[in-house]
């Protein structure tokens, strides 16, 4: 017998991701943001001796075609050959769930209709009557609790031996979809025909829902009992501030930094001297030794640290999503977002940023709106991310140690600042005209499920590994070429081609207060990645490895100030040097991350671009207004 | 009156959703004409609002619940 084709339609937030994760373990992502899976997910499973795919479609409330993610619905299902068309519904919220299951009947699709959550449903004090709900739709109706093995096997044996042909509306609904019929083909004004059906839809609900459900006098629920502290008051604000704090925690101080140092330790140690000791036996050339030594293992490595980061931060954010607290997120921070033309649900996205711009430009895909989506990936890289931390440390306790901890902070206060800027620019010019609109489904709290958790976690760091770590592998061999080349061949450092590029890039920084090659060279470098930026002045100013870790910056500050490096600076300059670092072109991880989440080149030149022209604008603007005011 | 004046507690009934961006969203989201909402309450920094409609939860800002005319549900 041939495959036999399911797919897995119904509203955002009815457990539909978690129903396919427990069908065929595939690897997907899940949340409580409403419309999160974009992506069109495939999974295969034997059952009965039937082979079965099963296609994921994108949660919507209806499929008016409006929303892409509408658009890919109503097209999958009347493009493509499906033997069952699978309608997941929250039982606890029957009636605005089954507009969309009126809708794609009335499209003359059958659906196997299937009331999951029915445990919430049933705390909830609803009962409903499938038998009655199976006669009044006249479609099969099958009951199911989200994550459960029982489940699992009631859904597969039901797609096996149901046959959709059977099966035909009942006389009600087909009275329905004749009068829907005739009203589209009224030709009266496009607006008044849909006010009329949406009120007909319901209409036909409501009788539904009033024979096959009945439900007890529920008092309030847990979820508004959790909401009265989560999202009410005084106790929302700094209940979220703790969260990020201690997400932020998890990630960089308790698990993910720990695990991220062993292996950066690992690969920076015991395991290059392997390679090195390993390429020594073979006797292979000195200037291959070099690149796969310094080029290859310390760029890939350096890369390659921060994927415990990213699959911490990203366990912390799936886990709050699967929980229903970041809709409540988006609620809160809504009227602070909305300032900067960005909506709620951009804030966590954005504060991600601080700790490193590839997950929070990643993050952005929560973003109902193409224009929120780009403006929150364009103005995040302008954050102090983790990576420009050590340039902020340095440069603060080498030019103001009586006053680093408030000259590293006034640059963190930069950066945010120039992000909301940026985004009122961008939302006033490049994308004017389009509003930012809110209109957001405040999920019940759930206890997230953690198959679907972790084959998030894994499916986000996986993505990352893999486009991230083909871009900085290239990046990495082409910089290591740089510094060890010129025209006749192999070189010093001082006599390479990143050495005459840093010259030619200096010049632009002539009233800037830092026109050197060295900070030319070092501004290249930090376009790979912006640890480089510390590491190329060390290597530059003769003083050899530095480490850029947080905890040992003041040793790497004093070995540095015995170098040339604190004289090529003036403490007006040092400080044009970080307002410039803190600001300029991303990394090319995050640029590669923009590619691949803005689609297009533009938009990943345009960042690049414009984030470097603001930061030299802003920098100039810095050390000449300096300069005037006698510093 | 309009939505954005409801006091959380009480529960109102919708008479027409006005003119606006989100209307055909609102619609389809089971905002018509004659559907009970209960304000639930204003975010922390007075907007958006949270209302119970249809036995789910939906935030929306107070400009959008302005342009929704309600009249007292009972």
């Amino acid at each position: 017998m041939s495959t036999m084709a399911v797919a897995l339609t119904g509203n955002p937030n009815v457990g539909k991701s978690t129903i396919f994760n427990e069908l065929t373990g595939a690897r997907q992502k899940i949340g409580n943001w409403p419309g999160v899976t974009v992506d069109k997910k495939v999974g295969y499973i034997r059952h009965q001796n039937r082979a079965i795919s099963v296609v994921d479609l994108p949660g919507t409330y209806s499929v008016n075609a409006r929303s892409p993610e509408e658009k890919i619905v109503i097209d999958y299902l009347l493009n493509n050959k499906v033997d069952m068309v699978v309608d997941v519904v929250d039982s606890s919220n029957l009636d605005r769930n089954l507009y969309l299951t009126v809708q794609l009947l009335e499209k003359g699709i059958s659906l196997l209709i299937d009331l999951n959550m029915k445990d919430e449903a049933e705390r909830r004090g609803l009962k409903i009557d499938t038998r009655r709900l199976e006669d009044a739709i006249g479609m099969p109706v099958v009951e199911t609790v989200g994550h459960s093995k029982a489940s699992r096997e009631k859904l597969l044996d039901v797609f096996t031996s149901t046959v959709m042909l059977n099966y035909e509306p009942s006389p009600r609904l087909q009275a329905h979809i004749d009068a829907v019929k005739e009203i589209e083909a009224s030709g009266r004004p496009a607006e008044e025909i849909e006010e009329e059906l949406v009120a007909r839809r319901y209409a036909l609900i409501d009788s539904i829902v009033a024979e096959a459900v009945t439900s007890t006098a529920l008092g309030q629920t847990t979820s508004e009992k959790i909401d009265a502290v989560l999202a009410n008051g005084w106790t929302a604000i700094p209940i979220f501030i703790a969260m990020v704090y201690v997400m932020f925690q998890i990630t960089f101080e308790w698990i993910g930094q720990p695990m991220a140092d062993a292996l950066g330790d690992y690969i920076g140690g015991d395991f290059k001297d392997m390679v090195a000791a390993q390429l020594e036996a073979w006797a292979v050339e000195e200037w291959m030794q070099s690149l796969i030594l310094d080029g290859v293992v310390d760029g890939v490595g350096g890369v390659l640290t921060f994927v415990p980061l990213i699959f911490v931060l990203f366990f912390c954010l799936s886990f709050l999503d699967g929980t229903g607290y970041m809709a409540r997120v988006a609620f809160i921070t809504d009227p602070i977002m909305r300032r900067a033309g960005l909506s709620g649900k951009g804030i966590m996205p954005l504060m991600m940023g601080f700790g490193c711009a590839v997950p929070a430009i990643m993050g952005a895909r929560a973003l109902d709106s193409e224009k929120d989506r780009l403006t929150s990936i364009l103005v995040t890289p302008f954050l102090t991310c983790g990576a420009k931390l050590p340039i902020m440390a340095l440069f603060a306790a080498m030019f103001f140690p009586e006053n680093a901890g408030n000259v590293v902070f006034g640059m963190y206060f930069l950066g945010i600042a120039m992000a909301i800027v940026a985004a009122k620019l961008l939302s006033g010019t490049v994308f004017q005209g389009e509003p930012s609109t809110f209109l957001l489904e405040l999920p019940p709290y759930r206890m997230p499920d953690m198959k679907t958790v972790l084959l998030e976690t894994w499916d986000k760091g996986k993505g990352y590994m893999i486009k991230a770590g083909t871009i900085i592998f290239a990046a990495c061999v082409f910089i290591w070429f740089l510094g060890h080349f010129n025209f006749s061949g192999m070189a010093e450092m001082e006599e390479s081609f990143l050495a005459s590029m840093g010259a030619a890039m200096a010049s632009l920084f002539t009233f800037h207060g830092f026109a050197t090659w060295e900070a030319g060279a070092s501004v290249i470098a930090g376009i790979l990645a912006k640890e480089s930026v510390v590491s190329t002045m060390g290597i530059l100013y003769g003083a050899g490895e530095l480490s850029t870790e947080a905890d040992e910056i003041a040793e790497t500050a004093s070995a540095l100030a015995k170098t040339g490096m604190a004289a090529s600076f003036t403490t007006l300059s040092a400080f044009a040097f970080m307002v410039f670092s803190q600001l300029y072109t991303p990394c090319a991880t995050a640029l590669g991350t923009i590619k691949k989440e803005a689609g297009s080149w533009k938009w990943t030149a345009f960042s690049a671009v414009y984030m470097f022209a603001i930061a030299w604008v802003v920098s100039l603007l810095v050390y000449q207004g300096g300069r005037l005011l006698g510093f | 009156m309009t939505l954005s004046e409801g006091t959380p507690g009480t529960t109102l009934r919708i008479r027409s959703i006005g003119d606006s961006e989100l209307k055909s969203r609102l619609m389809t989201m089971g905002l018509i004409p004659g559907t009970p909402v209960t304000v639930l309450r204003s975010a922390p920094l007075g907007d958006p609002m949270a209302i119970r409609v249809r036995s789910y939860n939906l935030a929306l800002r107070r400009d959008d619940a302005g342009r929704i005319e309600v009249e007292p549900a009972a």
